[in-house]
């Protein structure tokens, strides 16, 4: 590097690692010290857009078993970025400790600066530090966890064929949605030697299964006897369940041992998934603000040049672009764009507060500490909370955000609250309402089962402000329960509020 | 890049400076292709779907494009993935929006159609209506053959790329050690030392013997002179070690280009009768039939031509778009279309520079009398061609009748006297496409014989 480029940690758009690495000490010198960040440590991983298009199509997972319905993915995404229609991610982290951060080759050095204070910091830091995360994954397992996944499922293809084992995993990935525990924890994920010693387990028990006992006449008993032990068996089985996954894996009547543990892996995936999923505009909107608060610190303590800063800020921009809803280029909220711009909210409630930002949030308003403000937001928040909390007036009125209401008996829609004094609270309650996966999803749970009789599986579907489900892909999923419960499946779906049926119906084809 | 080779593994976290000190690990150098095994999964998966599109691809594209890497687009039947969906047209839901520019609480706005309840999310699900991709010539082909029922032997030998041959072409400042080209090497080498001045041997020596001998002199005199030579010589060894024998700059290697092996040029001649009773069916046989003969004649000959001869009772050189789908009235007099392409080769095609390869499709009706002159001319064409297919694309229901039958349309029985005469003439009876491979059994036979082109 040249005299003449001063305190520049890096000058032009090429990168080396010797750059990459100093650049990384500078901004973990910001990110530690002055916005006290607390990280798992990073792995920082060059890839190529090769690469990076595997990665998107395998969920993101370094290790992902294979299946072929990546592979459609694959196809699909390769398509749209041959077309030039879809660019790639820059970056792609992983909640893992250590935490791996895929940069991509093509990135300048601006952009590999951003990525990194966007990923290594901003999203590592979320993953070690919110609640969700701290709860329900297990950053240091997932790995290793991965890998016998992956593992596990090749020897199951080697032993019972590929058609087999997707079979399983086709009708398991159908139900990924309702295999998780919204409400309970999940158990955390046995060490590797632990997995080993249950595995030698079922094949003691694979080795000494005797068909003989099959063929032993039926116990006549008395069939007051029979129902006490059916209800036994029912409180036993722990009805009802919401975890669909789960229920199949402990009690399925035909699944072999190593059918349950695809299902296993299939729901550990799931859980390990969930709480990204309730807090994306969190999650990418504090690493929006530590990459665009750590760059500008870096500008200000002349580290970067003006061409940099100026790169880094016309991506920062197309980043936290929010099209109007009549705008073509609309899909929805960015959730970059609405958790960056809460996010600097706070900071500016915290600092320079309004009269109505003081009526609004009496607690943080003016209380000139924004960095411990957002620091607790971040532990402590999903967005569905974060945003019910700290969604202020100003930024409905920025956004012009207004609430629509559509009712199936109605050919119209109607507006119902706008960004005005009257709408304010409607509006935050129903976007943080929009958020609340747990709320939102299709809530179908385990209802009953008949041991006794047809062995038929009842799932009751709460149906929440009258959506119902769409009936073809319902009936093909219900077909793929029944693949995996062995039997016929039935679900009915019960008006939350009034308790009314709404609808029947199940596998044996014909409606009830 | 050697930083990030020795810190490779995730185990070697460096304890310099603390614990958050990164590791940069290049994956650059990792296989791509990852998804390979997974895309192989969905094209398996996906077969029956995609030889419907394949199908229905070939026979909207020209003959020579088949088998190019190209988009498919297919209905999701077969590869969905159903989950719960919630239903677009049911119950009461809320929708927060940004942007609001003229809405007043109260107003009141039509529905969109389509059912918008499901619009918004930009998941990855919803695009998947119209799942488009390309798929590489390879898979196009593989997918192609499995309809022609084409032997494995025969579909890799189609799809081998052309062979190369390396030829030196100058010279290369890089390359392997064997390919070392001594003479330029050296005479660059040479023309350094010379300007560099690089001591000489017998430079060195003369001096290491005038040193030998004044050790020998005794004297303050040839003490000093003594001491000037030898300051002399170091300086001269010095040098010789700066300036090396050889060095790296000077090294040339020879340069091979890999340069195609020279294919002659090939001409084809699709002959098709064109007459009423030729249907869409019979048409979409023989443009599969076509179609195989120039995926043979592609893999061999850097050029092909191809000549599309339709005829009626009259023949013409036409355009590949009309010769498959325009329709012309008339009667059948198959003998035009050899005089046409006789025409055609003594005008354009002399048989000493080009290959001639001439496929002929037919349902077998001809005007009586017309057979006898067909196979004149038919062994006068035969002198220049290289290779003659005559496929007669029969009813599926006549194909038990017929089979294995000396009997049949008296072109059939003309071209039988033709069959024994010649080898490189082949005919058979078609009804389905998996009875076109045979036709060709002859041409690929030959093939794995002769690897040489004809020059």
């Amino acid at each position: 590097m040249t005299k003449s480029a001063g305190k520049l940690l890096f000058d032009g758009s090429d990168w080396n690692f010797a750059t990459l690495s100093r650049t990384y000490d500078a901004i973990e010198e910001i990110a530690l010290g002055e916005l006290k960040l607390d990280i798992y440590p990073n792995q920082m991983e060059i890839i190529s857009s090769e690469q990076m298009l595997d990665a998107y199509s395998s969920v993101g997972m370094p290790l992902m078993y294979q299946h072929w319905s990546f592979g459609k993915r694959f196809v699909f995404e390769d398509h749209l970025y041959r077309k030039g229609r879809r660019g790639l991610a820059y970056e792609l982290v992983i909640n893992s400790n250590p935490c791996i951060v895929y940069l991509m080759e093509e990135n300048t050095m601006a952009m590999q600066a951003l990525v990194t204070a966007h990923a290594a910091f901003g999203h590592n830091h979320f993953f070690k530090n919110n609640y969700l995360f701290r709860q329900w994954t297990d950053a240091s397992a997932i790995l290793s966890y991965m890998e016998f996944a992956k593992k596990y499922i090749a020897k199951c293809e080697e032993r019972h064929g590929t058609s087999a084992v997707e079979a399983i995993l086709d009708s398991a990935h159908a139900i990924m949605d309702q295999g998780v525990f919204r409400y309970r924890r999940p158990p955390r994920l046995s060490s590797e030697k632990e997995r080993e010693r249950a595995r030698e387990r079922l094949e003691y028990e694979e080795q000494t299964f005797n068909d003989l006992w099959r063929t032993l006449p039926p116990s006549t008993r008395d069939r007051e006897e029979a129902e006490r032990d059916a209800s036994e068996r029912k409180k036993a089985l722990n009805l009802p369940e919401e975890n669909l996954l789960y229920f199949l894996e402990k009690t399925s009547l035909i699944l072999e041992p190593w059918q349950r543990e695809l299902l296993r892996i299939v729901r550990v995936i799931a859980q390990y998934f969930y709480p990204q999923r309730q807090t994306k505009v969190m999650n990418e909107g504090c690493a929006t603000f530590v990459h665009y608060t750590i760059m500008n610190r870096m500008f200000e303590k002349d580290q970067v040049s003006e061409g940099t800063m100026l790169e880094v800020l016309q991506s920062h921009a197309n980043v936290v672009f929010q099209p109007g809803f009549d705008d073509p280029r609309y899909y929805g909220m960015n959730p970059y764009a609405l958790g960056f711009a809460m996010m600097q909210d706070i900071e500016r409630i915290c600092t320079a507060p309004t009269a109505e930002d003081r009526d609004w949030f009496p607690d943080i308003a003016g209380n000139g500490n924004w960095r411990d403000t957002l620091l607790d937001a971040w532990a402590n928040h999903r967005d569905e909370s974060f945003i019910l909390q700290f969604l202020s007036p100003a930024l409905i009125r920025k956004f012009r955000l207004f609430l629509l209401t559509d009712n199936a008996g109605d050919n119209f829609l109607e507006v119902a609250s706008i960004h005005n004094e009257r709408g304010y609270q409607t509006i935050r309650a129903a976007l943080a309402r929009s958020y609340d996966i747990g709320a939102n999803q299709q809530d179908i749970q385990v209802v009953d089962v008949n041991l006794l009789g047809d062995r038929q599986l009842r799932l009751r579907h709460n149906v929440k402000d009258g959506v119902q489900l769409e009936e073809t892909s319902r009936d093909a999923t219900l077909r793929h329960i029944r693949h995996l419960w062995g039997y016929d499946v039935s679900l009915v779906g019960v008006d939350a509020e009034t308790g009314e049926t709404l609808y029947e119906c199940s596998t044996d084809g014909d409606m009830l | 890049m050697s930083i990030a080779q020795c810190r490779r593994g995730m185990g070697a976290k460096s304890t310099i400076r603390g614990f958050s000190m990164p590791n940069f690990i290049d994956r650059r150098l990792n296989p791509k292709d990852k998804s390979i095994g997974n895309r192989q999964r969905f094209l398996k998966r996906a077969r029956e779907e995609l030889k419907r599109a394949v199908k229905e691809q070939i026979k909207s594209v020209g003959i020579a494009d088949v088998g190019g890497g190209q988009n498919v687009s297919m209905p999701t039947r077969g590869v969905s993935e159903p989950t719960f969906q919630p239903a677009g047209d049911t119950g009461d839901r809320e929708r927060v929006l940004p942007g609001n520019k003229e809405f007043s609480p109260g107003d009141r706005l039509r529905k969109p159609q389509g059912g918008g309840g499901g619009k918004g999310g930009a998941g990855t699900g919803e695009d998947e209506d119209d799942f488009q991709f390309s798929l590489s010539h390879d898979e196009v082909l593989d997918l192609f053959f499995e309809d022609l029922e084409l032997p494995d032997m025969i579909k890799l030998s189609l799809k081998e790329t052309m062979t190369f041959k390396p030829r030196r072409a100058g010279y290369a400042v890089t390359g392997s050690p064997t390919n070392i080209n001594v003479a330029k090497t050296m005479r660059n080498s040479h023309g350094r030392r010379i300007a560099l001045r690089r001591p000489k041997q017998a430079e060195i020596d003369a001096l290491s013997a005038e040193i030998a001998e004044l050790e020998k002199k005794p004297g303050a005199q040839a003490k000093e002179r003594l001491a000037m030579l030898q300051a002399e010589l170091d300086w001269l060894e010095r040098r010789r070690r700066r300036v090396p024998f050889i060095d790296t700059v000077d090294i040339r290697f020879n340069r091979f280009e890999q340069q195609p092996l020279p294919n002659a040029n090939a001409v084809m001649f699709c002959l098709m009768d064109v007459s009423a009773s030729m249907g869409e069916r019979e048409k979409d046989l023989a443009k599969r039939f076509f179609v195989l003969l120039h995926l043979f004649l592609r893999r061999r000959y850097e050029r092909i031509d191809i000549v599309f001869i339709r005829h009626t009772d009259e023949a013409h050189e036409v355009d590949e778009e009309t010769f498959f789908y325009s329709t012309q009235s008339g009667g059948t007099m198959v003998s035009t279309a050899l005089e046409e392409m006789l025409r055609v080769i003594a005008a354009r095609y002399p048989a000493n520079e080009w290959n001639i390869y001439a496929a002929q499709a037919s349902d077998g009706d001809n005007i009586s009398g017309d057979s006898e002159r067909c196979v004149s001319l038919l062994s006068a064409a035969m002198k220049y061609c290289q290779y003659y297919a005559y496929v007669e694309i029969i009813d599926e229901r006549e194909s038990e009748i017929f089979a294995r039958t000396d009997n049949g349309t008296s072109l059939w029985r003309a071209y039988r006297t033709v069959d024994g005469e010649w080898p490189n003439f082949q005919m058979t009876r078609i009804a389905k496409p998996g009875d076109i491979y045979p036709v060709f059994r002859k041409l690929f036979a030959k093939q794995s014989a002769l690897r040489q082109p004809r020059k």
